[in-house]
């Protein structure tokens, strides 16, 4: 308490020698104020980052592999069908749906899809929507709040009906102004009637089954209206490709089974595809990455801000030697009145975090002000967690202590016979 | 005062300072300078010296040794009964804050500091709460006539006025022996004779005063006069 009492004076005078010096002060804070700044909104930045690709990865479910038809890269290998040369060829089937459904142990479910782009149409307007052709159970696998109306319902799949649901994307760009649901769209040649709105998958790094302007239609009508497999021609119709099914989504009984599932998948698939034409993503190793990825990137982040912190502490440290200097007859004047080295110690340390930790609140206030500019003029998520204030705060206090002590012992090691004679 | 033997038990009761034999050294090169060489004297309570000398003759460094800011190479020197030549840093520093008083020929005022707090400086180091400090130095301030300036800062006073603070922040922690060095050495003729008119006074109210000069008619304030030369004393005249 005596200690607290004493100290208050330092402090003040510590504020007051700052507001003395203004310029000096703030010249030398400036180093402490981007560096905490840099802290706070490099963390921002990167949480930011990190939580935008987390949350799209939770949203593939942790609990579901995702298996993809992928065109096989070495040409030979493309034409195992009818046309050799002319038809490629490759790709998921039914079959490997219902193989991964039975063989495999663990599975809940399994959701094929087929995806196509298509031109769509609501009179005078135009869209190239991505044409998800599905069962129902696609909307419990991959989680997607619904904004309007209903999804995909087995009624129909069963009478194979033109519905569709949208996601807010195409909504947006195609029936803007319009009444949505019940609204009648043209896709290619066929008809199909809005019955709900999903939410869109909000961009990130993570490729997501449905980040765009997406139409979901039923299985069942995809292959009465478009056939049971998704065949394209290239211009001139000299080469072209036949793809059963674009993508399966497996759901496992939890996340345990899912690396042992996905391995287990990957042998089946092996066996009956001669060419690797398949790819399995496995979102709960796409999170582990994320979170590694994360981890690496707090450590460069963190080595960067340590930098800067460095050089800021380092501005502090020489101001504070030419204060010492500066006040060296203050020092002697001190010590004569019985004034313990210590005593001089403490006065200039508290000077010095006064500088660092008037620099860290200012830093502090940019840090929090730069993510917002960031945000609102690249769009790019930030975060601004309450520990990276914390942690800059301390930071900016174990700077001053650390850069204080060396000028604060010299002023201290001062002789004070010395001291006094020093003009 | 100092024909007296060496007493090698330590200073009588009414000895507030007591030097015995006190030696300070310096080695500058190969050579050692000897700026004191064996001084002896004491001081009673609640007398008026003065210390004084040409320059060369180890005044200063008498000054440092008296002031607890240096400690002597040799001998003894006691202040308040303790003798300052077995202390460590710490002890000194604490030996300072609750024994002396300094005034110094240039005022030696914090400059960023206002009055009342230069005035209340050592009552901090002696851990005073904020209250009574303030009393304090109001109170030091009025027995000097500086109570109309608290809140200035020393750059807006006059030098005669500068001194007076100095001198009211001496005495802040009611030390055992007031230690003034040239303290008029900044000051024209009047503004001296006022603050040696203080001085006088403080020596009338009992403190003990050491007037460290080397103007004669300083010197012929105090009761009595030590004179130094080529670090021994040389002469030792009157006393109180």
């Amino acid at each position: 308490m005596i200690a607290l009492r004493t100290l208050w004076p330092f402090v003040r005078l510590g504020l007051t020698d700052v507001w003395r010096h203004k310029t000096r002060s703030f010249l030398t804070m400036l180093g402490m104020v981007f560096g905490v700044g840099s802290v706070i909104s490099m963390l921002a930045v990167g949480e930011g980052a990190s939580q935008q690709a987390l949350d799209a990865i939770k949203r593939l479910g942790s609990q579901n592999i995702m298996v993809m038809s992928v065109k096989p890269t070495s040409e030979d290998g493309v034409s195992t069908g009818a046309q050799r040369g002319r038809l490629a060829v490759y790709g998921l089937l039914y079959d490997d749906e219902r193989r991964i459904r039975e063989t495999v142990p663990g599975v809940v479910l399994t959701v094929p899809a087929r995806m196509t782009r298509r031109n769509a149409r609501l009179g005078e307007r135009q869209l190239e929507l991505r044409v998800v052709e599905t069962i129902p159970s696609w909307f419990g696998v991959v989680q997607r709040p619904v904004l309007a109306g209903r999804v995909l319902t087995e009624h129909d799949m069963l009478s194979s009906a033109n519905v569709c649901v949208l996601t807010e994307h195409g909504v947006r760009r195609l029936l803007a102004g319009e009444e949505m649901l019940g609204q009648r769209i043209r896709v290619s040649s066929s008809v199909f009637e809005v019955v709900g709105i999903v939410k869109n998958e909000t961009g990130g790094t993570v490729r997501a089954p449905d980040s765009e302007a997406d139409a979901y239609i039923p299985l069942s009508t995809g292959t009465r209206l478009f056939g049971e497999a998704n065949v394209r021609y290239s211009a001139g119709g000299m080469e072209g490709e036949r793809v059963e099914l674009s993508e399966i989504i497996v759901k496992m009984s939890d996340t345990d089974a899912v690396e042992p599932g996905s391995k287990a998948i990957e042998a089946v698939l092996a066996r009956f595809h001669k060419k690797k034409d398949y790819k399995i993503d496995v979102p709960l190793t796409l999170l582990r990455e994320a979170e590694r990825t994360k981890r690496t990137y707090n450590i460069v982040l963190g080595a960067i801000a340590g930098i800067s912190l460095l050089v800021g502490g380092i501005g502090i440290m020489n101001i504070m030697l030419a204060s010492v200097t500066e006040r060296t007859k203050e020092i002697g004047i001190r010590r004569a009145i019985g004034a313990r080295r210590s005593r001089i110690v403490i006065q200039f340390l508290i000077n010095t975090c006064v500088l660092s930790i008037g620099g860290g609140l200012l830093g502090l206030l940019l840090g929090v002000l730069i993510p917002v500019l960031i945000t609102s003029a690249t769009g790019m998520p930030t975060v601004v967690r309450f520990y990276s204030l914390t942690l800059a705060f301390g930071i900016s206090v174990a700077v001053g202590i650390v850069f204080g002590l060396y000028p604060a012992m010299r002023a201290a090691a001062l002789d004070p016979i010395e001291a006094l004679r020093h003009e | 005062m100092s024909a007296q033997p060496t007493v090698p038990h330590g200073p009588r009761a009414d000895e507030v300072v007591r030097l015995d034999g006190v030696t300070r050294h310096y080695r500058v090169g190969d050579e050692t300078v000897r700026a004191l060489d064996g001084v002896s004297f004491s001081i009673r309570r609640g007398s008026y010296w003065a210390i004084m000398g040409p320059s060369g003759s180890g005044k200063s460094t008498m000054l440092n040794i008296l002031g607890c800011l240096d400690r002597p190479s040799g001998g003894a020197y006691w202040l308040n009964g303790v003798n300052v030549a077995e202390m460590d840093d710490d002890e000194l520093s604490d030996h300072r804050l609750l024994n002396l008083g300094f005034v110094f020929q240039s005022f030696h005022l914090i400059p960023q500091l206002t009055v009342c707090e230069n005035i209340e400086l050592p009552l901090l180091y002696l851990g005073l709460p904020a209250g009574e400090r303030r009393r304090k130095a109001a109170e030091l301030a009025e027995s000097v006539g500086m109570e109309h300036r608290l809140r200035h800062l020393p750059s807006e006073l006059s030098g005669g006025q500068r001194q007076r603070v100095a001198v009211a922040r001496a005495l802040a922690n009611d030390p055992a022996v007031l230690l003034a060095d040239e303290p008029t050495g900044n000051l024209d003729s009047a503004t001296s004779v006022q603050i040696m008119a203080l001085f006088q006074a403080l020596y009338e109210q009992g403190k003990t005063v050491i007037v460290v000069t080397h103007e004669a008619d300083i010197a012929a304030y105090a009761k009595g006069c030590i004179v130094l030369k080529d670090g021994r004393v040389q002469q030792v005249r009157g006393g109180a």
